[in-house]
């Protein structure tokens, strides 16, 4: 009783028990680590290497010419072979063919082979690709043993860092489990200390209100931060997730990864407050993260959206929290190069806290 | 026992519920190191007389001094010297009995040992199941065991003994006493007049918000007798409990 009463040993003791309960509740785990790993796998293996184009040989086609090495030389195309006829149809139609080519031998001298290429239109896209592969191609197969007469072409490529599918899916992801850790975990939390007069047991203790949630807050960024640290080990020793500066990048991204965890928790205040039953916080919460979700470049760029859309993506805090995930790991920028996108998550934590504020109900 | 030195002293007490008044003016005062009970029916306002003594509920009106401190002023060392069994309360999710003390003494900035604590009420072999997984009566323990983790110098139990078989609650009147003999006053709520007579040494009986009798069980009971009442049946030298008790023993039961 002499002793002054301690609000760290409180406010710990409460972190230390909400981690313990956080670990053992499934559904918490799932929502962290399970889905954004599932889409980083998908992602992962999906995009290990980059663009192809399937074009299938049609039957009957010489295969012994010029044409077919030198397409089977280049990387961006996918030989498809032994397809019959009907085959090469439905496969066009569906777009798992992107075009089909026939070489023949010329019953004429010149030229000595004819192609005839069919493209289809349930890909237009790659044929693009294959047509300008094609037409490089044959220029160069039919200029070999000519001198240009007006200039000569030369072209190579730098070479710089591989910008995989990975370095674009895995901020994305894990942006999307500190919201859904944010938003679901808090607000389930807070409803249910509350329904089940958990608080209300605490507030017969000499707890301060401060302590309960700064001990539920500290738990929560601990668990979420275990989870991407996990998540971006996966990331980068399986699938070759860019961490440009190493431990450093890794931190940066923690430290992002802290401040966009805590405007997301304010989204679970609110929602803990204004939710009448613990079958409201569902939808309730999914109004907030599904928008996000989809428009916040988690799977696409926002710059491929239509226009109308961008204004709206660009106004989400979790555009900001993944657009600085990747400036920090791709592109390895340090915190302050992307102190724009950290103002305007600042910005959003200030306005949902002054929200929570109000609506936050204690019992 | 010095029967002068008040430790609570409530003063004409008010407490609306919208335009339901609970709790009507009441009056009383629980002398240090006895065991006070709060007898009455249902809805009589006990649990919100109890809970505005302990710092959760906001008073319309009315003064309450605890061990010196005002309930408006000094709420946060009121917390720390007193401890608090709800009569509806629960306790954080999916962690065992052992946890759940750990946290508590941190919430209530002591060192314990969980296991002690479990001892006293006999829980030692439930250390590592989850509160869910209790029973009734293994609740009722646990949470009279939280409330002993401050040391406190005074208890409020909100009929810890409801749901509990005979023999459980017998353990716990021992409990409850032997609480009492180490310094510690005890309020409590109970619907069984049997506990009250045998376990408080004050009651005051609570009817509609207002205290319409105050006194030693003993005092009550002769009163009673002297107004000329007379029991319509003769008693027997022993009842039905008494059976209970004599055929299933005296032990705590594990399963109770
Ligand atoms: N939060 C509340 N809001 C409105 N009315 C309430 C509230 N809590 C209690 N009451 C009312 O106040 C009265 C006293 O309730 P209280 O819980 O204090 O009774 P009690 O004596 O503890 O009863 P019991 O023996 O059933 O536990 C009841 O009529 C109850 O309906
Ligand atoms: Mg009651």
């Amino acid at each position: 009783m002499s002793k002054p009463y301690n609000n760290t040993k409180a406010t710990l003791a409460l972190a230390k028990a909400s981690f313990r309960s956080i670990m053992r509740s499934p559904s918490a785990v799932v929502f962290t680590l399970a889905f954004p790993l599932i889409f980083i796998l998908v992602f992962g293996f999906l995009g290990r290497g980059g663009v192809k184009v399937d074009l299938a040989i049609a039957p009957g086609s010489d295969l012994q010419n010029p044409i077919v090495k030198a397409l089977e030389q280049i990387s961006v195309v996918h030989i498809i072979k032994d397809k019959d006829p009907a085959e090469l149809k439905t496969g066009l139609e569906k777009g798992n063919i992107d075009a089909v080519i026939n070489v023949q031998k010329n019953i004429q001298d010149a030229p000595a082979y004819l192609a005839n290429v069919q493209y289809t239109s349930a890909s237009i896209d790659k044929g693009t690709i294959l047509k300008s592969v094609l037409n490089n191609l044959m220029y160069t197969l039919n200029s070999k043993d000519i001198k240009p007469s007006i200039a000569q072409l030369n072209e190579s490529t730098v070479q710089g860092r591989v910008y995989r599918t990975i370095d674009f899916i895995l901020p994305g992801q894990l942006g999307f489990s500190l919201l859904s850790t944010g938003v679901f975990g808090t607000a389930f939390v807070f409803f249910s200390l509350r329904q089940t007069l958990v608080i209300k047991r605490f507030f017969a203790t000499p707890v301060s209100r401060a302590s309960i949630v700064f001990g539920e807050g500290i738990a929560r960024i601990g668990f979420a931060l275990c989870g991407a640290v996990f998540i971006i080990l996966i990331g980068h020793f399986f699938f070759h997730f860019t961490l440009i500066h190493g431990i450093i990048t890794v931190l940066n991204m923690l430290l992002l990864a802290i401040i966009g965890l805590i405007v997301f928790m304010g989204f679970g205040f609110v929602v803990s407050g204004i939710a009448k039953s613990e079958s409201t916080i569902p939808p309730i919460s999914n109004i907030i993260t599904l928008p996000q979700f989809l428009l916040s470049g988690t799977f696409f760029s926002i710059d491929a959206f239509p226009s109308w859309l961008q204004p709206i993506s660009r106004a989400l805090p979790l555009t900001y929290l993944n657009d600085a995930m990747r400036k920090v790991a791709f592109e390895g920028a340090g915190l302050w190069d992307v102190k724009h996108q950290i103002l305007i998550m600042i910005i959003w934590g200030i306005g949902v806290y002054a929200v929570a504020v109000k609506v936050f109900k204690w019992e | 026992m010095d029967k002068t030195n008040a430790i609570i002293s409530v003063k004409e007490l008010v407490k609306k519920y919208d335009d339901f008044t609970a709790v009507k003016g009441i009056s009383f005062e629980v002398y240090e190191n006895e065991i006070f009970g709060l007898l009455g029916p249902n809805g009589a306002g006990k649990t919100t007389t109890l809970e505005i003594i302990e710092t959760l509920r906001e008073k319309t009106s009315g003064e309450i001094i605890v061990d010196g401190y005002s309930v408006d002023k000094d709420a946060n060392k009121i917390k720390r010297i007193i401890g608090v069994q709800l009569q509806a309360a629960g306790y954080y999710p999916n962690l065992n009995l052992v946890e759940l003390m750990e946290l508590f003494s941190g919430l209530y900035g002591v060192d314990i040992k969980p296991m002690e604590m479990l001892e006293k009420v006999n829980l030692q072999d439930k250390a590592r199941a989850k509160y869910k997984a209790l029973s009734g009566g293994q609740k009722q323990r646990f949470s009279i065991a939280t409330t002993l983790i401050n040391s406190p110098k005074i208890i409020f139990l909100d009929e810890p003994t409801t749901g509990l078989d005979p023999q459980a609650r017998r353990n716990l009147w021992d409990l409850i006493i032997d609480i009492r003999n180490n310094g510690t006053t005890v309020v409590i709520t109970t619907h069984y007049m049997d506990e009250a007579e045998q376990l408080c040494d004050r009651v005051a009986f609570v009817e509609r918000g207002e205290i319409i009798a105050l006194d030693t069980p003993d005092n009550l009971i002769d009163n009673l007798i002297n107004s000329g009442f007379e029991r319509t049946k003769e008693v027997k030298k022993a009842n039905l409990e008494d059976v209970f008790i004599n055929l299933t023993g005296k032990e705590w039961r594990e399963d109770n």
